[in-house]
C-alpha cells in the first residue's frame, strides 16, 4: 500500500501533525556523526571489489576536432588493460533533474579539458602515468569563449515587464543606475568525484558521488543503452555536493563502460583539476540593476538584467532574477535576462542556482540607494516588502522577512551605526558594518520513502535519498520517531541505494521538506494501520513511548504487531499550492568588517543571520547548514573566483591553491537564529528548505560592510584587496 | 619496493610500486580509508595523518620514506574509553557536515595542540618567547590548512576550544 498526498493547499487532509513537544526539532547529534568522526563512513572511491582495476580520464588540450595520438604505445605499458576512447562517454556532467543522457562523443571537443579518453590500468601508479603519457591532439577551433563574444540563444532570452518602467525610472526622485559582475564560480566539494563500476553481466552497480540518485540512475542507464532496473547506483556517504554532482559524471560514465567492457571492477576518480572543469560551474554574470525611488525610499521602479553564459545544448540558464521577482514592492518593473553561448567548461546549479548571485547584487543596490536617499537600510527594505507578489498578485505563503530583518538588527546590535562611511578606524583598519536581506525560493519535489514498524518495537526508514552532509540520516530518524511515538534510537535509517523507494535527492534545498514528508507519510499509513486493528479513528491514536493508544485502550507496540512487521509507503508530490502562493525562505545577514588602508584586506569580524525556513528539523543540522551558506557568502564577496583564460577559455585556476575558498582563519564566529515557523503550505510537516538560503544574500552583508567601513564601493566581484585598494586610493 | 611502518599501533610490511603515495598505501594497500583524497596536492588538509607525532599531509608524502615510521590515522584515535575529547567535542559541535574533511580536521588538531604544549609559535603568535595562549585566533590559523567547504568552522573552533580548555 501506499499513501499519497500532493501538496494544494493549508487544508488540513486529516494527517497527525508534531505537536512541538516530540524529537522533531530537536538539537541533536547528527546520526552518521560517530561513523564520520572515526573515519567509519565509506565514500565511494573507498570501496574495492577484488579485481578492481583503475581508471584515469584524459582531457583535451585544444578545442575542436580530437585524435589520440599514440593509444598502441600507451596500451603496450605493462600493466595497462585498455584506452578507451568511446562515443558513449559525456562531454560534461548531466544538469541537476535531467534524468537522461548529457550531451556525448570524444570526437571533438566543445571546451579545453573535456574528457575524451580513459586510460584503465592494474594498479593507480600505472594508470596515473599512462594517462600523462597518453598524447591527445586537438585541431583548434575558432569559438566564442568569452561572454562578451557569445550570441545570445533566442530562447532563453526572458523579458518581464510591469507598468511603464522608463516614465517612472526618468521622473523618480532618487535614482541608481549600476553594474554589478560576479565571477563564474565553482562547487569545490571536498570529495572528488568518484565511481567503482562493477558489472555482473546483466546489472551493473555503481557507487558514486550523486546528489540526485533516482534521476542519477536515469542517465546511467540512458548513457549505457541499458535498461533502468538494470542499473543500481549507490551513496550512503556523499562528501558534499552544492550541486556539482546533482548528475551523472564523466567519472561513472567511463567507469561504467570500461567494467562492463572488461569484465572487471573498475574505479575512476576525478583529479582535483578535473573537478574544476568536467563538471559544472556557476557562470560569471553581468548585471544591470536600475532602482527609482521617492523621497522616502519608496520603490517606484525595479530594473534588473542579467546576462549568464553556458555551452551549447545545455539547457541550464542560471535564475539570476529569481529572488528580484518577488522581493520587493515596486509598481514599474522590467526584469530582462539572456544567456550567451560560449565554450567554457559547462554551467550549471552551484548553491542556490539564481539568488547567490542576483540577491547579492541587489542587496548591494539597495545600499547604494539607501545611501542616496540618506535612509537606513533596514528601514529601506521594511519600506518596500510587499503584501502580495509583485507581479502576479499571488498571496506569499508565509512572510517573514519584516523579522528577519528587526530580529537581527536588535541581535547584531545595528542601532547607533553611523549612517556615513568612514568613521571608525583603529590603527591601519577601517571598520564598518553593513546588512542585506535574504530570500530564496521554496521548491518541493516528488518523492517516496518506506517506513517498517519491525516486531520488536524499532522502526526501519528507507529511501534512496542522499545526505550530502546535510542531515537527512538525523532528521529521518526525528521525523519517524516523532510520527511513532518512538526514540529517535529506536530508528534505523538507510539510504542512498536506488533499490529503496526513490526520494527526492539532494538539490534546491528541497530533500528534508520533500523526503521527509515523505517519510512522514510513510508513517502515517502505518499509524492508520494500528488505527484500524485497535478499531479506533486514525485521529484518536495516539502514540507515544512505545505505545498505542485509543482512548482507554493502551498496548504496548510489540502487542499491537504480534509479531508481524507493519509497513508503510509514502509518496509525496508537488501539486496546486506552488501556483496558488509564492512560497519562500527569509532572513537577514548584518556583517563586521575591517578593511586595511594599507593592504585593502578585508577581514570579517562578525557575522549574525536571521533565518526563517518554516519548521526547524533539528536545530543543530539547521543551523550548521545556514552557517555553511554564510561562509559561501564570505566567499563570493571576497575570495571566489574562477578565471578564464581569453584565449581559448580554459579554467586558470583550477585547484584549491589557487581558487580560494575560505578557510579557517576567514571566517569568523557565526551566529545564527533560527525563527521557526511551520508554514501550513508546505504540508503537514510545515517545513521548508533551509541548505541555501544562508548564501542568498550575506555577500552583500561584507560588501556593503566594506563601503561603510572605508567608502569603497565594490561592483565587481569579489572584492579582492587588490580592488579595494584601487578605491582607496 | 618493501616498506615497514606501524600504523595505529599495528606493525605493516608494505610491497609498493615506489611511486607509491602514503595516502594511497593506507587508502588501498591498508584499507584505512578515514584518510581521505581531497586533492592529492597538499592544498585541503583532508589526508592529514600523524607521522612520528607530527601532523603531515599524508598524499605529499611517499610511503617509501616511512620505513621505520609510526602512523596514526583517524582510525587511531580513539582511546580504551571510546571516542578521544576531540572526536567527542566534534560530535556536540556539530564540527562537520558531509564529514570528508573531518578525519583530517581531527588528526590535524591533535596534533595541533600537541604543538601548542610544545610552546610552537605560529603566525599570529604575539611573544615568541613566551608559552603559547590558544586563543581563538590561534586555533584559526592553525587549522586552516584543513579546508572545510561546508564551512563548519565556527563548529570545529568551539570543538578545539573546548577540549584544550579541559
Amino acid at each position: 500500500m501506499t499513501l499519497e498526498h500532493q501538496i494544494d493547499g493549508p487544508e488540513d487532509e486529516g494527517f497527525a501533525r508534531p505537536d512541538g513537544n516530540g524529537p522533531l526539532g530537536a538539537d541533536l547529534e547528527r546520526r552518521d556523526g560517530a561513523a564520520k568522526v572515526c573515519g567509519a563512513a565509506r565514500y565511494a572511491a573507498e570501496h574495492h571489489p577484488d579485481g578492481m582495476l583503475h581508471g584515469v580520464l584524459v582531457r583535451a588540450p585544444g578545442l575542436g576536432p580530437v585524435r589520440l595520438v599514440n593509444a598502441d604505445e600507451i596500451t603496450a605499458i605493462p600493466g595497462v588493460r585498455r584506452v578507451f576512447h568511446d562515443a558513449r562517454m559525456i562531454r560534461n556532467a548531466a544538469q541537476g533533474g535531467a534524468g537522461k543522457a548529457p550531451v556525448q562523443g570524444v570526437k571533438a571537443a566543445a571546451y579545453v579539458g573535456q574528457p575524451v579518453a580513459l586510460v584503465v590500468a592494474e594498479d593507480f601508479a600505472t594508470a596515473c602515468e599512462a594517462a600523462n603519457r597518453l598524447r591527445v591532439e586537438a585541431d583548434g577551433a575558432d569559438l566564442p569563449v568569452h561572454p562578451k563574444a557569445g550570441e545570445p540563444d533566442p530562447d532563453k532570452t526572458k523579458d518581464k515587464t510591469t507598468g511603464d518602467f522608463d516614465t517612472a525610472f526618468s521622473e523618480a526622485a532618487v535614482t541608481l543606475d549600476v553594474t554589478y559582475t560576479t565571477p563564474a564560480m565553482v562547487s569545490a566539494a571536498m570529495e572528488p568525484h568518484a565511481a567503482v563500476a562493477e558489472w555482473d553481466g546483466e546489472r551493473l552497480t555503481l557507487h558514486g558521488a550523486l546528489q540526485m540518485l533516482r534521476d542519477n540512475k536515469a542517465e546511467l542507464a540512458d548513457c549505457l543503452g541499458l535498461a533502468e532496473d538494470k542499473v543500481r547506483v549507490l551513496s550512503p556517504f556523499i562528501g558534499g555536493g552544492f550541486g556539482s554532482k546533482l548528475g551523472i559524471s564523466a567519472d561513472c560514465v567511463a567507469a561504467a563502460l570500461a567494467a562492463m567492457e572488461l569484465g572487471c571492477p573498475v574505479r575512476v576518480v576525478q583529479s582535483r583539476r578535473q573537478v574544476f572543469e568536467v563538471n559544472t560551474r556557476r557562470t560569471e554574470t553581468s548585471q544591470r540593476i536600475r532602482l527609482a525611488a521617492d523621497r522616502d525610499g519608496r520603490l517606484t521602479a525595479i530594473g534588473h538584467s542579467a546576462r549568464v553564459s553556458n555551452l551549447p545544448d545545455e539547457s541550464f540558464s542560471e535564475p539570476v532574477l529569481q529572488g528580484t521577482a518577488f522581493t520587493y514592492a515596486a509598481p514599474n518593473r522590467l526584469l530582462h535576462s539572456e544567456l550567451v553561448r560560449i565554450h567554457r567548461p559547462a554551467a550549471g546549479s552551484v548553491r542556490a542556482p539564481g539568488e547567490a548571485v542576483g540577491v547579492t547584487t541587489f542587496e548591494a543596490a539597495m545600499d547604494e540607494l539607501a545611501n542616496e536617499a540618506g535612509i537606513d537600510p533596514v528601514e529601506l527594505r521594511l519600506r518596500n516588502l510587499p503584501e502580495v507578489e509583485p507581479g502576479s498578485g499571488r498571496p506569499f505563503s508565509s512572510h517573514r522577512l519584516a523579522e528577519c530583518l528587526t530580529e537581527g538588527r536588535d541581535r547584531f546590535g545595528w542601532d547607533g551605526r553611523s549612517p556615513e562611511p568612514r568613521q571608525r578606524r583603529e590603527g591601519e583598519w577601517w571598520i564598518g558594518t553593513g546588512m542585506a536581506a535574504a530570500v530564496r525560493v521554496n521548491m518541493v519535489s516528488d518523492a517516496e520513502a518506506r517506513v517498517t514498524l519491525t516486531p520488536d518495537g524499532r522502526a526501519l526508514v528507507e529511501s534512496d535519498m542522499t545526505d550530502i552532509g546535510t542531515g537527512s540520516y538525523t532528521i529521518f530518524g526525528q521525523i519517524a520517531a516523532e510520527a511513532l511515538g518512538l526514540s529517535p534510537d529506536d530508528i534505523d535509517v538507510v539510504l542512498g541505494d536506488t533499490d529503496l523507494p526513490p526520494g527526492s535527492g539532494s538539490g534546491g534545498s528541497v530533500g528534508a521538506a520533500s523526503t521527509g514528508t515523505a517519510v512522514w507519510l510513510a508513517c502515517e499509513e502505518i499509524r492508520r494501520a494500528i488505527a484500524g486493528r485497535m478499531e479506533c479513528a486514525p485521529g484518536n491514536l495516539t502514540m507515544a513511548e512505545g505505545h498505542a493508544t485509543c482512548g482507554n485502550d493502551r498496548r504496548v507496540l510489540q502487542d499491537v504487531l504480534s509479531g508481524q512487521p507493519l509497513k508503510g509507503h509514502g509518496k509525496l508530490a508537488p501539486g496546486a499550492a506552488m501556483k496558488k502562493v509564492r512560497q519562500a525562505t527569509w532572513g537577514a545577514v548584518f556583517a563586521e568588517v575591517a578593511v586595511s588602508d594599507v593592504t585593502g584586506e578585508t577581514r570579517v569580524r562578525r557575522m549574525q543571520g536571521t533565518f526563517a525556513a518554516g519548521r526547524i528539523l533539528n536545530q543543530r543540522t539547521a543551523r550548521s547548514q545556514a552557517q555553511g551558506g554564510m561562509a559561501w557568502g564570505l566567499g563570493l564577496a571576497l575570495t571566489e573566483a574562477l578565471v578564464h583564460d581569453r584565449r581559448d577559455g580554459h579554467a586558470v585556476n583550477r585547484d584549491l591553491a589557487e581558487y580560494h575558498v575560505p578557510v579557517n582563519a576567514d571566517v569568523p564566529h557565526l551566529d545564527v537564529r533560527l525563527l521557526d515557523e511551520p508554514d501550513d503550505w508546505a504540508g503537514p510537516l510545515g517545513a521548508k528548505g533551509i541548505g541555501e538560503l544562508g548564501i542568498c544574500g550575506s555577500g552583500s552583508a561584507i560588501l556593503n560592510a566594506i563601503h561603510h567601513a572605508c567608502g569603497v564601493r565594490i561592483r565587481d566581484l569579489p572584492a579582492t584587496p587588490d580592488r579595494v585598494l584601487a578605491g582607496l586610493a | 619496493m618493501k616498506t615497514q611502518l606501524t600504523v595505529n599501533r599495528t606493525r605493516h610490511e608494505i610491497e609498493a610500486d615506489p611511486r607509491v603515495t602514503l595516502l594511497d598505501a593506507l587508502r588501498d594497500h591498508l584499507g584505512l580509508t578515514g584518510s581521505k583524497k581531497g586533492c592529492d596536492h597538499g592544498q585541503c588538509g583532508a589526508c592529514t595523518v600523524i607521522a612520528d607525532g607530527r601532523r603531515i599531509n599524508a598524499c605529499l608524502s611517499l610511503l617509501a620514506q616511512h620505513d621505520g615510521s609510526e602512523i596514526v590515522t583517524v582510525e587511531g584515535l580513539e582511546g580504551a574509553d571510546g571516542l578521544s575529547p576531540l572526536q567527542r567535542a566534534f560530535l556536540d559541535h556539530d564540527g562537520m557536515q558531509c564529514g570528508y574533511c573531518t578525519p583530517g580536521q581531527l588528526c590535524s588538531a591533535t596534533a595541533m595542540l600537541d604543538e601548542v604544549r610544545n610552546g610552537r609559535a605560529s603566525h599570529v603568535t604575539e611573544d615568541l618567547e613566551a608559552p603559547v595562549t590558544l586563543t581563538r585566533d590561534e586555533i584559526m590559523e592553525r587549522m586552516s590548512g584543513n579546508l572545510c567547504r561546508c564551512a563548519c568552522y565556527s563548529g570545529i573552533v568551539a570543538a578545539i576550544e573546548e577540549v584544550a580548555a579541559e
